[in-house]
Protein backbone atom coordinates (compact mmCIF):
# COMPACT_ATOMS: atom_id res chain seq x y z
CA UNK A 1 0.00 0.00 0.00
CA UNK A 2 1.23 3.61 -0.82
CA UNK A 3 1.61 5.61 2.06
CA UNK A 4 -1.94 7.54 2.90
CA UNK A 5 -1.87 11.95 1.50
CA UNK A 6 -4.38 14.17 2.11
CA UNK A 7 -3.82 14.80 -2.02
CA UNK A 8 -7.13 12.69 -2.23
CA UNK A 9 -8.98 15.78 -0.98
CA UNK A 10 -7.61 17.77 -3.56
CA UNK A 11 -9.42 15.69 -6.42
CA UNK A 12 -12.54 16.06 -3.83
CA UNK A 13 -12.24 19.86 -3.14
CA UNK A 14 -14.59 20.50 -6.10
CA UNK A 15 -17.14 18.38 -5.32
CA UNK A 16 -17.07 19.25 -1.54
CA UNK A 17 -17.86 22.81 -1.81
CA UNK A 18 -20.26 22.55 -4.02
CA UNK A 19 -21.82 19.78 -1.61
CA UNK A 20 -21.49 21.48 1.80
CA UNK A 21 -22.92 25.03 0.10
CA UNK A 22 -25.78 23.76 -1.60
CA UNK A 23 -26.90 20.20 -0.20
CA UNK A 24 -25.45 20.08 3.18
CA UNK A 25 -25.88 23.70 4.83
CA UNK A 26 -29.26 24.07 3.52
CA UNK A 27 -30.77 20.70 4.41
CA UNK A 28 -29.30 21.92 8.52
CA UNK A 29 -30.66 25.49 7.84
CA UNK A 30 -34.28 24.16 6.30
CA UNK A 31 -33.92 22.02 10.00
CA UNK A 32 -32.92 24.83 12.31
CA UNK A 33 -35.43 26.91 10.32
CA UNK A 34 -38.81 25.18 10.29
CA UNK A 35 -38.08 25.26 14.44
CA UNK A 36 -38.00 28.95 14.70
CA UNK A 37 -40.80 31.64 14.29
CA UNK A 38 -40.65 34.87 11.85
CA UNK A 39 -37.63 36.96 11.91
CA UNK A 40 -38.56 40.65 13.84
CA UNK A 41 -36.32 43.71 12.89
CA UNK A 42 -37.32 45.74 15.20
CA UNK A 43 -36.35 42.99 18.26
CA UNK A 44 -33.30 41.37 16.02
CA UNK A 45 -35.34 38.05 17.19
CA UNK A 46 -37.53 34.91 16.32
CA UNK A 47 -40.90 35.34 17.19
CA UNK A 48 -41.03 32.10 18.64
CA UNK A 49 -38.56 29.15 18.55
CA UNK A 50 -40.20 25.31 19.13
CA UNK A 51 -42.64 23.74 17.21
CA UNK A 52 -45.35 26.42 16.26
CA UNK A 53 -44.45 26.15 12.51
CA UNK A 54 -45.07 22.18 12.71
CA UNK A 55 -48.32 23.18 14.83
CA UNK A 56 -49.63 25.54 12.07
CA UNK A 57 -48.67 22.91 9.38
CA UNK A 58 -50.99 20.46 10.43
CA UNK A 59 -53.50 22.69 11.31
CA UNK A 60 -53.65 23.71 8.04
CA UNK A 61 -56.84 22.21 5.73
CA UNK A 62 -54.40 22.99 2.85
CA UNK A 63 -51.32 20.86 3.81
CA UNK A 64 -54.07 18.16 5.12
CA UNK A 65 -55.49 18.22 1.57
CA UNK A 66 -51.70 18.30 -0.22
CA UNK A 67 -51.11 15.00 1.78
CA UNK A 68 -54.17 13.41 0.87
CA UNK A 69 -53.50 14.41 -2.95
CA UNK A 70 -50.26 13.34 -2.70
CA UNK A 71 -51.06 9.92 -1.28
CA UNK A 72 -53.96 9.40 -3.78
CA UNK A 73 -51.58 9.90 -6.67
CA UNK A 74 -48.74 7.13 -5.09
CA UNK A 75 -51.38 5.24 -4.82
CA UNK A 76 -52.88 5.27 -8.07
CA UNK A 77 -50.02 6.30 -9.90
CA UNK A 78 -47.58 3.74 -8.99
CA UNK A 79 -49.36 0.45 -8.90
CA UNK A 80 -50.83 1.26 -12.33
CA UNK A 81 -47.88 1.92 -13.74
CA UNK A 82 -45.70 -1.01 -12.76
CA UNK A 83 -48.83 -3.32 -13.86
CA UNK A 84 -48.53 -1.62 -17.06
CA UNK A 85 -45.19 -1.45 -17.63
CA UNK A 86 -44.59 -5.16 -16.85
CA UNK A 87 -47.34 -6.73 -19.23
CA UNK A 88 -45.59 -4.01 -21.91
CA UNK A 89 -42.33 -4.87 -21.45
CA UNK A 90 -43.15 -8.47 -21.69
CA UNK A 91 -44.34 -8.15 -25.05
CA UNK A 92 -42.06 -6.21 -26.09
CA UNK A 93 -39.06 -8.65 -25.04
CA UNK A 94 -41.23 -11.71 -27.02
CA UNK A 95 -40.77 -9.45 -30.27
CA UNK A 96 -37.34 -9.75 -32.32
CA UNK A 97 -37.49 -7.49 -35.15
CA UNK A 98 -39.15 -5.07 -33.40
CA UNK A 99 -37.95 -4.90 -29.91
CA UNK A 100 -35.46 -2.10 -30.65
CA UNK A 101 -38.05 0.45 -32.00
CA UNK A 102 -40.58 -0.06 -29.72
CA UNK A 103 -37.84 0.12 -26.81
CA UNK A 104 -37.32 3.06 -28.66
CA UNK A 105 -40.80 4.44 -28.63
CA UNK A 106 -41.77 3.59 -25.30
CA UNK A 107 -39.01 5.16 -23.44
CA UNK A 108 -39.83 8.91 -25.44
CA UNK A 109 -41.87 10.82 -22.28
CA UNK A 110 -38.67 9.89 -20.40
CA UNK A 111 -35.99 12.45 -21.87
CA UNK A 112 -39.21 15.41 -22.61
CA UNK A 113 -39.40 18.08 -20.58
CA UNK A 114 -42.85 17.91 -18.33
CA UNK A 115 -43.18 21.27 -18.58
CA UNK A 116 -43.65 21.37 -22.29
CA UNK A 117 -45.15 17.94 -22.63
CA UNK A 118 -47.37 18.90 -19.68
CA UNK A 119 -48.85 21.94 -21.80
CA UNK A 120 -49.81 19.31 -24.69
CA UNK A 121 -51.52 17.48 -22.40
CA UNK A 122 -53.07 20.32 -20.87
CA UNK A 123 -54.82 20.98 -24.49
CA UNK A 124 -55.75 17.45 -25.17
CA UNK A 125 -57.76 17.64 -21.97
CA UNK A 126 -59.50 20.86 -23.26
CA UNK A 127 -63.10 20.38 -22.77
CA UNK A 128 -64.14 21.58 -26.02
CA UNK A 129 -61.84 20.83 -28.01
CA UNK A 130 -59.52 18.14 -26.96
CA UNK A 131 -58.74 14.73 -28.36
CA UNK A 132 -59.56 13.13 -25.46
CA UNK A 133 -63.02 14.12 -25.13
CA UNK A 134 -63.33 13.51 -28.70
CA UNK A 135 -62.23 9.66 -28.10
CA UNK A 136 -64.25 9.59 -25.31
CA UNK A 137 -67.63 10.88 -27.19
CA UNK A 138 -67.03 7.41 -29.89
CA UNK A 139 -67.89 5.56 -26.59
CA UNK A 140 -71.07 8.02 -25.82
CA UNK A 141 -69.31 9.67 -23.18
CA UNK A 142 -70.37 13.21 -22.44
CA UNK A 143 -67.40 15.32 -22.71
CA UNK A 144 -65.99 15.57 -19.26
CA UNK A 145 -64.62 19.06 -18.13
CA UNK A 146 -61.17 17.65 -16.63
CA UNK A 147 -59.64 20.80 -16.12
CA UNK A 148 -62.24 22.61 -14.72
CA UNK A 149 -64.08 20.86 -12.39
CA UNK A 150 -62.06 20.08 -9.09
CA UNK A 151 -63.13 16.35 -8.96
CA UNK A 152 -61.61 15.59 -12.49
CA UNK A 153 -58.03 17.73 -12.16
CA UNK A 154 -56.80 14.82 -10.06
CA UNK A 155 -57.78 11.91 -12.64
CA UNK A 156 -56.31 13.93 -15.08
CA UNK A 157 -53.14 14.43 -13.53
CA UNK A 158 -53.12 10.74 -12.74
CA UNK A 159 -53.56 9.86 -16.31
CA UNK A 160 -51.13 12.23 -17.48
CA UNK A 161 -48.06 10.72 -14.82
CA UNK A 162 -48.67 7.03 -15.71
CA UNK A 163 -47.75 8.32 -19.36
CA UNK A 164 -45.00 9.57 -18.06
CA UNK A 165 -43.74 7.26 -15.44
CA UNK A 166 -44.35 4.10 -17.73
CA UNK A 167 -40.76 4.70 -19.76
CA UNK A 168 -38.59 4.36 -16.83
CA UNK A 169 -40.62 1.32 -15.86
CA UNK A 170 -40.49 -0.27 -18.85
CA UNK A 171 -37.03 0.12 -19.10
CA UNK A 172 -36.02 -1.07 -16.07
CA UNK A 173 -38.16 -4.78 -16.67
CA UNK A 174 -36.66 -5.30 -19.82
CA UNK A 175 -33.25 -5.18 -18.76
CA UNK A 176 -34.31 -7.12 -15.89
CA UNK A 177 -36.41 -9.79 -18.21
CA UNK A 178 -32.71 -10.56 -19.89
CA UNK A 179 -31.28 -11.73 -16.61
CA UNK A 180 -33.84 -14.58 -16.08
CA UNK A 181 -32.33 -17.56 -16.96
CA UNK A 182 -33.33 -18.94 -20.70
CA UNK A 183 -33.14 -22.77 -18.88
CA UNK A 184 -36.31 -21.69 -16.96
CA UNK A 185 -38.25 -21.15 -19.86
CA UNK A 186 -37.30 -23.70 -22.21
CA UNK A 187 -38.02 -26.21 -19.37
CA UNK A 188 -41.66 -24.14 -19.32
CA UNK A 189 -42.24 -24.59 -22.65
CA UNK A 190 -40.78 -28.89 -22.81
CA UNK A 191 -43.71 -28.78 -20.10
CA UNK A 192 -46.21 -26.94 -22.38
CA UNK A 193 -46.87 -24.95 -19.37
CA UNK A 194 -49.56 -22.13 -20.54
CA UNK A 195 -47.82 -18.57 -21.25
CA UNK A 196 -49.70 -16.83 -18.44
CA UNK A 197 -48.53 -19.44 -15.89
CA UNK A 198 -45.05 -18.68 -17.42
CA UNK A 199 -45.92 -15.29 -16.62
CA UNK A 200 -46.81 -15.89 -13.09
CA UNK A 201 -44.50 -18.88 -11.63
CA UNK A 202 -42.02 -17.69 -13.94
CA UNK A 203 -41.67 -14.07 -15.04
CA UNK A 204 -43.12 -12.55 -12.07
CA UNK A 205 -41.05 -13.98 -9.48
CA UNK A 206 -37.97 -13.68 -11.00
CA UNK A 207 -38.64 -9.94 -12.08
CA UNK A 208 -39.42 -9.26 -7.85
CA UNK A 209 -36.57 -7.35 -7.18
CA UNK A 210 -36.81 -5.28 -9.92
CA UNK A 211 -40.36 -4.63 -9.39
CA UNK A 212 -40.07 -3.97 -5.84
CA UNK A 213 -37.17 -1.26 -6.74
CA UNK A 214 -39.32 -0.19 -9.04
CA UNK A 215 -41.65 0.60 -6.69
CA UNK A 216 -40.15 2.71 -4.24
CA UNK A 217 -38.59 4.91 -6.84
CA UNK A 218 -41.84 5.60 -8.10
CA UNK A 219 -42.75 6.34 -4.83
CA UNK A 220 -40.07 8.04 -4.02
CA UNK A 221 -40.57 10.53 -7.05
CA UNK A 222 -44.50 10.56 -7.06
CA UNK A 223 -43.76 11.80 -3.48
CA UNK A 224 -42.24 14.62 -4.59
CA UNK A 225 -44.19 15.62 -7.73
CA UNK A 226 -44.57 19.48 -8.85
CA UNK A 227 -43.90 19.96 -12.26
CA UNK A 228 -46.39 17.99 -13.97
CA UNK A 229 -49.38 19.97 -11.59
CA UNK A 230 -47.39 23.23 -12.47
CA UNK A 231 -48.20 22.40 -16.22
CA UNK A 232 -51.38 20.71 -16.47
CA UNK A 233 -53.25 23.18 -14.11
CA UNK A 234 -51.07 26.42 -15.26
CA UNK A 235 -49.17 27.13 -12.91
CA UNK A 236 -51.76 26.39 -10.47
CA UNK A 237 -52.98 23.39 -8.03
CA UNK A 238 -55.67 22.66 -10.06
CA UNK A 239 -59.22 24.65 -9.80
CA UNK A 240 -59.69 25.83 -6.91
CA UNK A 241 -56.21 24.71 -5.62
CA UNK A 242 -58.01 21.01 -5.31
CA UNK A 243 -54.59 19.38 -6.74
CA UNK A 244 -52.83 20.80 -4.32
CA UNK A 245 -49.76 18.39 -3.56
CA UNK A 246 -46.89 18.37 -0.80
CA UNK A 247 -44.16 19.88 -2.94
CA UNK A 248 -46.57 22.67 -4.12
CA UNK A 249 -47.83 23.62 -0.78
CA UNK A 250 -43.66 23.75 0.70
CA UNK A 251 -43.39 26.29 -2.67
CA UNK A 252 -46.71 28.58 -2.45
CA UNK A 253 -45.79 28.99 1.73
CA UNK A 254 -42.17 29.62 0.41
CA UNK A 255 -42.49 31.62 -2.72
CA UNK A 256 -46.46 33.28 -2.82
CA UNK A 257 -47.23 33.65 1.20
CA UNK A 258 -43.49 34.08 2.51
CA UNK A 259 -44.10 31.57 5.21
CA UNK A 260 -40.58 30.42 5.32
CA UNK A 261 -40.86 28.59 8.47
CA UNK A 262 -43.60 26.54 7.81
CA UNK A 263 -42.67 25.85 4.05
CA UNK A 264 -39.64 24.38 6.09
CA UNK A 265 -41.53 22.36 8.04
CA UNK A 266 -43.38 21.29 5.22
CA UNK A 267 -39.85 20.22 3.70
CA UNK A 268 -38.57 18.44 6.81
CA UNK A 269 -42.08 16.34 6.42
CA UNK A 270 -41.18 15.31 2.94
CA UNK A 271 -37.56 14.71 4.03
CA UNK A 272 -39.09 12.04 6.65
CA UNK A 273 -41.30 10.18 4.10
CA UNK A 274 -38.59 10.09 1.71
CA UNK A 275 -36.08 8.87 4.21
CA UNK A 276 -38.39 5.95 5.22
CA UNK A 277 -38.97 4.89 1.71
CA UNK A 278 -35.06 4.97 1.07
CA UNK A 279 -34.82 2.95 3.87
CA UNK A 280 -37.17 0.31 2.65
CA UNK A 281 -35.16 0.39 -0.89
CA UNK A 282 -32.00 -0.35 0.71
CA UNK A 283 -33.57 -2.70 3.52
CA UNK A 284 -34.69 -4.65 0.35
CA UNK A 285 -31.93 -4.57 -1.93
CA UNK A 286 -29.52 -5.38 1.03
CA UNK A 287 -31.49 -8.82 1.08
CA UNK A 288 -31.25 -9.43 -2.30
CA UNK A 289 -27.56 -9.07 -2.18
CA UNK A 290 -27.45 -11.74 0.52
CA UNK A 291 -29.26 -13.74 -1.04
CA UNK B 1 -54.76 -30.47 -31.75
CA UNK B 2 -51.45 -28.87 -34.18
CA UNK B 3 -53.51 -27.43 -36.04
CA UNK B 4 -55.59 -25.40 -32.84
CA UNK B 5 -52.69 -24.90 -31.40
CA UNK B 6 -51.25 -23.05 -34.80
CA UNK B 7 -54.23 -20.84 -34.45
CA UNK B 8 -53.66 -19.89 -31.34
CA UNK B 9 -50.30 -18.37 -31.95
CA UNK B 10 -51.07 -16.92 -34.40
CA UNK B 11 -54.22 -15.16 -32.58
CA UNK B 12 -51.86 -14.68 -29.71
CA UNK B 13 -49.27 -13.16 -32.03
CA UNK B 14 -52.12 -10.51 -32.87
CA UNK B 15 -53.23 -9.73 -29.70
CA UNK B 16 -49.95 -9.11 -28.51
CA UNK B 17 -49.06 -6.79 -31.57
CA UNK B 18 -52.21 -4.78 -31.09
CA UNK B 19 -51.33 -4.36 -27.35
CA UNK B 20 -48.09 -3.15 -28.13
CA UNK B 21 -49.46 -0.82 -31.00
CA UNK B 22 -51.98 0.37 -28.88
CA UNK B 23 -49.81 1.06 -25.95
CA UNK B 24 -46.92 2.82 -28.98
CA UNK B 25 -49.66 5.18 -30.12
CA UNK B 26 -50.76 6.27 -26.74
CA UNK B 27 -47.36 7.22 -25.38
CA UNK B 28 -46.28 9.57 -28.67
CA UNK B 29 -49.97 10.72 -29.61
CA UNK B 30 -48.71 14.17 -27.32
CA UNK B 31 -46.15 14.32 -29.49
CA UNK B 32 -47.50 13.98 -32.84
CA UNK B 33 -50.58 16.01 -31.36
CA UNK B 34 -48.20 18.65 -30.24
CA UNK B 35 -46.37 18.68 -34.04
CA UNK B 36 -49.84 18.23 -35.91
CA UNK B 37 -51.58 21.34 -33.62
CA UNK B 38 -48.08 23.39 -34.46
CA UNK B 39 -49.14 23.35 -37.92
CA UNK B 40 -52.56 24.35 -37.79
CA UNK B 41 -54.47 27.44 -38.54
CA UNK B 42 -56.85 28.72 -35.96
CA UNK B 43 -59.95 27.23 -37.29
CA UNK B 44 -58.59 24.12 -38.09
CA UNK B 45 -57.35 23.55 -34.10
CA UNK B 46 -61.12 23.93 -32.71
CA UNK B 47 -62.88 22.05 -35.59
CA UNK B 48 -64.77 18.77 -35.05
CA UNK B 49 -63.95 16.15 -36.04
CA UNK B 50 -60.31 16.88 -35.46
CA UNK B 51 -57.44 16.16 -38.44
CA UNK B 52 -54.60 14.44 -37.68
CA UNK B 53 -52.99 16.69 -40.15
CA UNK B 54 -53.23 20.05 -41.12
CA UNK B 55 -54.63 20.95 -44.79
CA UNK B 56 -51.35 23.22 -45.53
CA UNK B 57 -48.82 23.04 -43.24
CA UNK B 58 -48.48 26.41 -41.31
CA UNK B 59 -44.79 26.60 -40.86
CA UNK B 60 -45.48 30.35 -40.56
CA UNK B 61 -46.56 29.71 -36.67
CA UNK B 62 -43.33 28.96 -35.96
CA UNK B 63 -41.60 32.40 -37.10
CA UNK B 64 -44.69 34.12 -35.27
CA UNK B 65 -44.29 32.56 -32.56
CA UNK B 66 -40.06 33.06 -32.76
CA UNK B 67 -40.96 36.70 -33.05
CA UNK B 68 -43.72 36.94 -30.52
CA UNK B 69 -41.15 36.18 -27.71
CA UNK B 70 -37.55 36.28 -27.40
CA UNK B 71 -37.43 32.93 -27.81
CA UNK B 72 -33.79 33.22 -29.42
CA UNK B 73 -32.33 34.73 -26.16
CA UNK B 74 -34.21 31.85 -24.41
CA UNK B 75 -32.22 29.00 -26.47
CA UNK B 76 -28.90 30.52 -26.50
CA UNK B 77 -29.52 30.75 -22.08
CA UNK B 78 -30.58 27.36 -22.01
CA UNK B 79 -27.24 26.51 -24.35
CA UNK B 80 -25.02 28.30 -21.63
CA UNK B 81 -26.71 26.70 -18.96
CA UNK B 82 -26.54 23.03 -20.27
CA UNK B 83 -23.15 23.62 -21.45
CA UNK B 84 -21.54 25.25 -18.43
CA UNK B 85 -23.52 22.68 -16.23
CA UNK B 86 -22.56 19.54 -17.86
CA UNK B 87 -18.59 20.58 -18.19
CA UNK B 88 -18.68 21.19 -14.59
CA UNK B 89 -20.09 17.84 -13.93
CA UNK B 90 -17.91 15.67 -15.94
CA UNK B 91 -14.56 17.51 -14.33
CA UNK B 92 -16.22 17.42 -10.88
CA UNK B 93 -17.10 14.05 -11.21
CA UNK B 94 -14.26 12.47 -12.93
CA UNK B 95 -11.89 13.51 -10.27
CA UNK B 96 -13.90 12.94 -7.52
CA UNK B 97 -14.74 8.88 -8.94
CA UNK B 98 -10.48 8.92 -9.30
CA UNK B 99 -9.78 10.20 -5.69
CA UNK B 100 -12.59 7.14 -4.58
CA UNK B 101 -11.41 4.50 -7.01
CA UNK B 102 -7.37 4.78 -6.44
CA UNK B 103 -6.42 7.11 -4.26
CA UNK B 104 -5.68 6.46 -0.49
CA UNK B 105 -7.01 8.84 1.85
CA UNK B 106 -7.68 9.18 5.67
CA UNK B 107 -11.48 9.33 5.77
CA UNK B 108 -12.05 8.02 2.61
CA UNK B 109 -14.70 5.45 3.42
CA UNK B 110 -16.72 8.26 5.47
CA UNK B 111 -16.38 10.91 3.33
CA UNK B 112 -17.73 8.28 0.72
CA UNK B 113 -20.76 7.49 3.02
CA UNK B 114 -21.42 10.59 2.84
CA UNK B 115 -21.86 11.34 -0.16
CA UNK B 116 -23.85 8.73 -1.07
CA UNK B 117 -25.95 9.70 2.16
CA UNK B 118 -26.84 13.11 0.35
CA UNK B 119 -29.08 10.89 -2.20
CA UNK B 120 -31.13 10.58 0.16
CA UNK B 121 -31.94 14.29 0.39
CA UNK B 122 -34.90 15.56 -1.74
CA UNK B 123 -33.78 18.34 -4.05
CA UNK B 124 -36.94 19.63 -3.37
CA UNK B 125 -36.12 20.83 -0.07
CA UNK B 126 -33.23 22.17 -0.30
CA UNK B 127 -34.62 25.19 -2.68
CA UNK B 128 -35.83 27.71 -0.31
CA UNK B 129 -32.59 27.35 1.74
CA UNK B 130 -30.63 27.71 -1.65
CA UNK B 131 -32.34 30.60 -3.00
CA UNK B 132 -31.68 32.36 0.71
CA UNK B 133 -27.94 31.52 -0.25
CA UNK B 134 -27.89 32.71 -3.93
CA UNK B 135 -29.84 36.01 -2.45
CA UNK B 136 -27.06 36.49 0.07
CA UNK B 137 -24.13 36.10 -2.45
CA UNK B 138 -26.00 38.57 -4.90
CA UNK B 139 -26.20 36.20 -7.46
CA UNK B 140 -29.41 36.49 -8.23
CA UNK B 141 -30.55 36.62 -12.25
CA UNK B 142 -26.61 35.16 -13.31
CA UNK B 143 -25.64 32.23 -15.30
CA UNK B 144 -23.82 31.89 -11.88
CA UNK B 145 -26.94 30.72 -9.84
CA UNK B 146 -28.41 28.67 -12.52
CA UNK B 147 -25.02 26.80 -12.71
CA UNK B 148 -22.63 26.67 -9.97
CA UNK B 149 -25.45 24.52 -7.52
CA UNK B 150 -25.09 21.84 -9.93
CA UNK B 151 -21.98 21.52 -11.18
CA UNK B 152 -21.32 18.34 -8.70
CA UNK B 153 -23.55 15.49 -8.64
CA UNK B 154 -23.13 12.67 -5.96
CA UNK B 155 -25.17 10.14 -8.10
CA UNK B 156 -22.88 10.25 -11.24
CA UNK B 157 -20.17 10.23 -8.44
CA UNK B 158 -21.53 6.87 -7.56
CA UNK B 159 -21.80 5.57 -10.49
CA UNK B 160 -18.33 6.61 -12.40
CA UNK B 161 -16.51 5.48 -9.23
CA UNK B 162 -18.29 1.81 -9.63
CA UNK B 163 -16.83 1.67 -13.48
CA UNK B 164 -13.65 2.95 -11.91
CA UNK B 165 -13.50 0.40 -9.73
CA UNK B 166 -13.42 -2.39 -12.61
CA UNK B 167 -10.06 -1.13 -13.72
CA UNK B 168 -7.63 -3.53 -13.18
CA UNK B 169 -5.56 -1.95 -10.37
CA UNK B 170 -2.15 -3.24 -11.55
CA UNK B 171 -2.65 -0.95 -14.19
CA UNK B 172 -2.39 1.96 -11.48
CA UNK B 173 0.69 0.06 -9.79
CA UNK B 174 2.20 -0.11 -13.10
CA UNK B 175 2.20 3.16 -14.15
CA UNK B 176 3.44 4.40 -10.99
CA UNK B 177 6.17 2.15 -11.52
CA UNK B 178 6.82 4.16 -14.78
CA UNK B 179 6.66 7.13 -12.50
CA UNK B 180 3.52 8.36 -14.31
CA UNK B 181 1.72 10.94 -11.89
CA UNK B 182 -1.81 9.76 -10.73
CA UNK B 183 -3.24 12.98 -12.70
CA UNK B 184 -1.54 11.71 -15.90
CA UNK B 185 -2.98 8.39 -15.31
CA UNK B 186 -6.25 9.76 -14.38
CA UNK B 187 -6.27 11.75 -17.72
CA UNK B 188 -4.36 8.97 -19.87
CA UNK B 189 -5.79 5.72 -18.89
CA UNK B 190 -8.90 6.04 -16.54
CA UNK B 191 -10.97 8.62 -18.24
CA UNK B 192 -10.11 7.06 -22.37
CA UNK B 193 -10.78 3.44 -20.78
CA UNK B 194 -14.44 4.69 -19.02
CA UNK B 195 -15.03 6.84 -22.15
CA UNK B 196 -18.32 5.57 -22.81
CA UNK B 197 -19.52 5.86 -19.19
CA UNK B 198 -18.70 9.28 -19.17
CA UNK B 199 -20.82 9.98 -22.36
CA UNK B 200 -23.82 8.63 -20.79
CA UNK B 201 -23.39 10.81 -17.69
CA UNK B 202 -22.60 13.86 -20.49
CA UNK B 203 -25.84 13.29 -21.95
CA UNK B 204 -28.05 12.42 -19.22
CA UNK B 205 -27.13 15.78 -17.25
CA UNK B 206 -27.35 17.41 -20.98
CA UNK B 207 -31.12 16.31 -20.39
CA UNK B 208 -31.74 17.26 -17.14
CA UNK B 209 -30.34 20.79 -17.49
CA UNK B 210 -32.12 21.77 -20.70
CA UNK B 211 -35.25 20.14 -19.41
CA UNK B 212 -34.64 21.95 -15.54
CA UNK B 213 -37.29 24.08 -14.41
CA UNK B 214 -38.14 25.27 -11.33
CA UNK B 215 -34.47 26.49 -10.10
CA UNK B 216 -33.94 28.60 -12.94
CA UNK B 217 -37.65 30.16 -12.53
CA UNK B 218 -36.98 30.80 -8.69
CA UNK B 219 -33.43 32.80 -9.34
CA UNK B 220 -34.38 34.50 -12.51
CA UNK B 221 -35.86 37.45 -12.69
CA UNK B 222 -35.36 39.11 -16.02
CA UNK B 223 -36.41 38.20 -19.34
CA UNK B 224 -32.65 37.92 -20.84
CA UNK B 225 -31.69 35.66 -18.36
CA UNK B 226 -34.77 33.39 -18.77
CA UNK B 227 -34.42 29.59 -19.75
CA UNK B 228 -36.82 28.34 -22.66
CA UNK B 229 -39.04 25.89 -20.13
CA UNK B 230 -39.38 29.78 -18.21
CA UNK B 231 -39.80 31.20 -21.21
CA UNK B 232 -42.91 28.53 -22.55
CA UNK B 233 -44.90 28.95 -19.38
CA UNK B 234 -44.37 32.52 -19.56
CA UNK B 235 -45.20 32.58 -23.38
CA UNK B 236 -48.44 30.42 -22.46
CA UNK B 237 -49.72 32.63 -20.42
CA UNK B 238 -49.48 35.97 -22.80
CA UNK B 239 -50.31 34.01 -25.70
CA UNK B 240 -53.97 32.97 -24.36
CA UNK B 241 -56.55 31.25 -26.50
CA UNK B 242 -53.25 30.79 -29.39
CA UNK B 243 -53.25 27.61 -28.78
CA UNK B 244 -50.94 26.78 -32.52
CA UNK B 245 -48.43 29.27 -31.48
CA UNK B 246 -48.16 27.49 -27.76
CA UNK B 247 -47.87 24.08 -29.76
CA UNK B 248 -44.62 25.73 -32.06
CA UNK B 249 -43.06 26.73 -28.65
CA UNK B 250 -43.38 23.70 -26.97
CA UNK B 251 -41.76 21.70 -30.12
CA UNK B 252 -38.68 24.20 -30.02
CA UNK B 253 -38.20 23.24 -26.63
CA UNK B 254 -38.86 19.37 -27.11
CA UNK B 255 -37.37 18.59 -30.29
CA UNK B 256 -33.75 19.36 -29.85
CA UNK B 257 -33.92 16.74 -27.08
CA UNK B 258 -36.14 14.13 -28.83
CA UNK B 259 -33.19 14.81 -31.79
CA UNK B 260 -30.16 14.17 -29.52
CA UNK B 261 -32.50 11.11 -28.48
CA UNK B 262 -32.63 9.53 -31.99
CA UNK B 263 -29.28 9.64 -32.69
CA UNK B 264 -27.95 9.12 -29.01
CA UNK B 265 -30.35 6.25 -27.73
CA UNK B 266 -28.11 3.54 -26.93
CA UNK B 267 -26.03 5.50 -24.61
CA UNK B 268 -28.78 6.94 -23.65
CA UNK B 269 -31.23 3.74 -22.65
CA UNK B 270 -27.76 2.58 -20.87
CA UNK B 271 -27.06 5.19 -19.12
CA UNK B 272 -30.70 4.93 -17.41
CA UNK B 273 -30.40 1.06 -17.30
CA UNK B 274 -27.44 0.90 -15.45
CA UNK B 275 -28.15 3.67 -12.79
CA UNK B 276 -31.22 2.23 -12.60
CA UNK B 277 -30.23 -1.24 -11.93
CA UNK B 278 -27.07 -0.27 -9.22
CA UNK B 279 -29.38 1.39 -7.02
Amino acid sequence: MDKKSFKGYLYLLPSIIIMLAFTIYPLIRAIIMSFLGDYSIINHGYSSIGFDNYKALFADPDFALSLRNTSIYVICVVPASIILSLIIAVLINSCNKTKAFFQTVYFLPYVTSVIAIGIVWRWMFNSNYGLINYFLGFFGIDPIPWLNRPEYAMPALIIFAIWKSMAFNILIFLAGLQTIPEDLYRAARIDSTPKLRVFTRITVPQLAPMIVYSSVIGMIGAFKVYNEVFSLFQGKAGPANKAMTIVYYIYDKFYNSYKYGVAAAGSVVLFIIILVMTQIQLRVTGEKKKK
Amino acid sequence: MSQNRKVGNIIATILKYAVLIFGAVFTILPFVWMISSSLKTPTELVQIPPSLFPETPQWSNYQEAWKAAPFARYFVNTLIVTFCTTCGVLVTTVLSAFAFSRLNFPGKKTVFSLFLATLMIPGEMLIITNYETIINLKWIDSYKAMIIPWISSAFYIYLLTRFFMQVPESLYLAAKVDKCSDFKYMIKIMVPMNKQAIFSIAILNIISSWNAFLWPLLVTNSQEMRVLSNGLVRFQTEAGSSTELIMAASCMLVMPIIIIYLFLRKYIIEGVTRSGLKG
